[in-house]
């Protein structure tokens, strides 16, 4: 086991742990931050997504060796962003698994081009799957917090 | 099942030197980058090295350079630096497009050229570019460095003409495509993010309605990405013609070996081929 120092959430921290722990598991077991789940374990459905140095990234593909040292948002980090409430007004969650993702998803997209066609939204979230809203509500959510945050 | 994390060990190194001397050491270590192919491994327990040394904190493997007559990118250069890349973009769009194809966003800011060439997948999708383009690979040891071009460094399934102590270092692509006829599809079951069933990618340029300087490859047609030197043939110095366009569909698809596996099947992925080259080349027309 070894030292691995983060920034999580704008808080310095540090862990001791293996140095090919999941990034996924570190936050979940080691800072107690359960609001990242683990989907497919393989980098397909973006329910692990977390921002790492300003890259949206899949958490569980990421070993503790590489985020050391790094600053690491997870969805605990944007409890108060815009793009929640969006969310929650539009009807972009349902059963809520992959929407830490979105949220994260969307957020980097947005951090990028403030102004998405829809066209740019589908491509920004097609790495999170969600098996129960049919994406519609979720698009309508982006371009809602889009505007919103214009 | 998972791997069991206490059994594996792994470094962050910050320069080549002691990538080098790590993969010289005899003691089992091998380069992770992105970890999009590996660490899907890993999290399977099929992960086949124990000692890892993180390479992605080496500048001179995370940086484009454009030269007079080259382009050089280092092997840890991601998805997404190769997208948004200005020059990449306007001198070589299928490079560009195929990383935009690979995965979803949080894959290409972590997935890295040089790991989908040493990962070795025929599926891959940016090798039927690197083939068009004429790449040339860097490979780097404490022995010294040598080059090889990309066409022979595939050899069969996962085969690679790499030793075990050696680096994937940089790729170079030469500057002189920007002139040409360029053509790519990926043919897979959903537009984002899936494996592909065929790919394609093909570039040359028409002198007095004559074929020139003809470069096509597939991707997931044969056990290793494929460069098409048989339809090459056929196709160069030729005006276009429906029958020449039915004697290169034949071509390619005796020139090609496909499988039927848990993505397509046989006939699909042959007739498919088939019909892209076709599309490149009535484009031609």
């Amino acid at each position: 086991m070894r030292r691995f120092s983060f920034t999580v959430n704008g808080k310095q921290t540090a862990v001791e742990t293996y140095p090919m722990k999941r990034l996924l598991d570190v936050l979940r077991e080691d800072l107690g931050l359960h609001g990242t789940k683990e989907g497919c374990g393989e980098g397909e459905c973006g329910a692990c997504s977390v921002i790492l140095d300003g890259d949206l990234v899949n958490s569980c593909l990421i070993p503790a060796i590489a985020a050391e040292n790094a600053t690491i948002c997870t969805i605990e980090g944007v409890s108060n962003h815009p793009i929640q409430d969006a969310f929650i007004e539009v009807g972009g969650a349902q059963c809520g698994i992959c929407t830490p993702g979105m949220i994260l998803a969307s957020i980097h997209l947005l951090s990028r081009e403030p102004h998405p066609t829809v066209e740019q939204i589908r491509e920004g979230l097609a790495g999170n799957l969600c098996r129960c809203t049919g994406y519609t509500k979720i698009v309508a959510a982006v371009e809602k917090a889009a505007q919103s945050l214009s | 099942m998972r791997s069991c994390v206490p059994d594996y060990d792994a470094v962050s190194t910050q320069d080549i030197s002691a990538a080098l001397d790590l993969l010289a050491s005899g003691e089992g270590w091998r380069p992770i980058a992105g970890g999009t192919d590996l660490m899907v491994l890993f999290n399977a327990g099929k992960m086949p090295y124990s000692r890892l040394f993180s390479i992605c904190s080496i500048p001179i493997l995370r940086s484009i350079e454009m030269l007079p007559n080259e382009v050089i990118i280092g092997a840890a250069v991601t998805y997404t630096q190769i997208r948004r890349h200005e020059l990449i973009q306007a001198e070589f769009p299928l490079l560009a497009t195929a990383a935009s194809w690979t995965g979803g966003i949080a894959n290409q800011n972590r997935g890295t050229l040089g790991g989908n060439i040493v990962n070795a997948s025929p599926a891959a999708d940016s090798s039927p570019a690197l083939l068009v383009y004429d790449a040339e690979l860097t490979l780097l040891s404490k022995r010294g460095e040598r080059r090889i071009p990309y066409r022979n460094f595939h050899i069969g399934y996962k085969q690679m003409q790499i030793l075990p102590d050696e680096l994937l270092y940089q790729i170079r692509l030469p500057r002189h495509s920007a002139k040409l006829v360029q053509y790519s599809r990926k043919v897979g079951t959903r537009r984002a993010q899936a494996i592909s069933k065929v790919s394609l990618a093909a570039a040359s340029r028409l002198e007095r309605a004559a074929i020139q300087d003809i470069r096509i490859a597939a991707g997931s047609v044969a056990p290793i990405p494929l460069r098409c030197y048989r339809t090459e043939q056929l196709l160069t110095g030729q005006s276009m013609t429906s029958d020449l366009i039915e004697r290169a569909r034949e071509t390619i698809r005796s020139e090609i070996s496909p499988l039927s596996d848990i993505r397509s099947a046989e006939d699909y992925r042959s007739l498919v081929t088939a019909n892209l080259l076709q599309e490149y080349l009535e484009s031609l027309r």
